[in-house]
C-alpha cells in the first residue's frame, strides 16, 4: 500500500520537478560557462544539496519500487509475505543506494 | 478481468482501444530507464568534476551523447505514460482534455529542448 503511493508520487515529482532541473542543467551546458556556474551555485547550496540528495533517493525508491513492479506484473511475489517483505526491501535500498551515490560525491571527490 | 465484450477481451482492447500498448509501452520504457539512468548516474558520479569544461567535454563523446539521447527519449516518454494515468485518476471532465494537452506540450517541449542542448554541445564549435 505503502510503496504503491510511494511509486506513483515519486514518479510524478521526478516527470515535473527533477525533469525541469535536468532541463536546466543541459540547457545551461548548451548555453555557455556563466548560464552553467549559475546552475552550479544553485544546485552546490545547501538548498540546492537537499534538492539534490532528496532527488537521488526520489529516483531510486521510484527505481526499486518499479523493479517490485516488473516482477509482480510476471505473477509471482504476490504471497502476503513476499510483498511484504518486497515493499520493505525498496525502501532499504533506496536509502542503501542514496547514501553510496552521495558518499561517493561529497567523501570521494573531496567537496 | 470483468469488462467489456468477449471479443473485446480477446484482443486485449479497453474502450480507448490502445490501453494494452499504453501498458507495454511503460513496461519497455521502465526497463528502458532502468539501463540508461544507471549510467547516467554512474557517468556523472564517475566524472573528475562536474563543472562545465568536464561536462561538456563528456557530452562531446559519441560514446555519452548517444546514450544521452536514448535516455531523454526513453525518460520522457515513461513520464508522459505514467503522468497520463495520475491525471486520468484524478482529473475528471474538461479539466482532463486541457491537463492532457498541458502534458503533451511539456513533454514534446522539454524533450525537444533536451535534444537540442545534447547536439550543440556534441556538435557545436568548441
Amino acid at each position: 500500500m505503502l510503496v504503491s503511493i510511494l511509486h506513483r508520487a515519486t514518479g510524478q515529482a521526478m516527470a515535473l520537478g527533477a525533469v525541469v532541473l535536468f532541463l536546466w542543467w543541459l540547457i545551461a551546458a548548451a548555453t555557455g560557462p556563466e548560464a552553467y556556474a549559475l546552475f552550479m551555485a544553485v544546485a552546490t547550496s545547501w538548498l540546492g544539496l537537499f534538492v539534490g540528495i532528496g532527488l537521488t533517493w526520489v529516483f531510486f525508491q521510484h527505481m526499486m519500487t518499479g523493479i517490485r513492479h516488473l516482477v509482480m506484473d510476471t505473477g509471482q511475489a504476490f504471497d502476503l509475505a513476499t510483498s511484504k517483505t518486497f515493499a520493505t526491501m525498496t525502501m532499504v535500498v533506496s536509502v542503501l543506494l542514496t547514501v553510496v551515490v552521495w558518499a561517493y560525491i561529497l567523501v570521494g571527490k573531496g567537496y | 478481468m470483468g469488462a467489456g465484450t468477449s471479443l473485446g477481451r480477446v484482443r486485449g482492447l479497453g474502450a480507448a482501444k490502445d490501453g494494452a500498448h499504453h501498458w507495454w509501452l511503460q513496461r519497455a520504457t521502465a526497463v528502458g530507464n532502468l539501463v540508461l539512468m544507471l549510467w547516467f548516474i554512474g557517468s556523472l558520479i564517475r566524472l573528475p568534476s562536474l563543472d562545465y569544461g568536464s561536462v561538456t567535454l563528456w557530452l562531446r563523446q559519441p560514446v555519452a551523447a548517444v546514450p544521452m539521447l536514448l535516455t531523454i527519449v526513453s525518460v520522457f516518454w515513461h513520464f508522459r505514460l505514467g503522468v497520463q494515468v495520475f491525471i486520468e485518476d484524478y482529473v475528471h471532465g474538461a479539466g482532463r482534455i486541457i491537463a492532457m494537452l498541458a502534458l503533451n506540450f511539456y513533454t514534446l517541449a522539454g524533450a525537444a529542448a533536451a535534444v537540442f542542448a545534447v547536439f550543440k554541445i556534441a556538435l557545436g564549435a568548441q
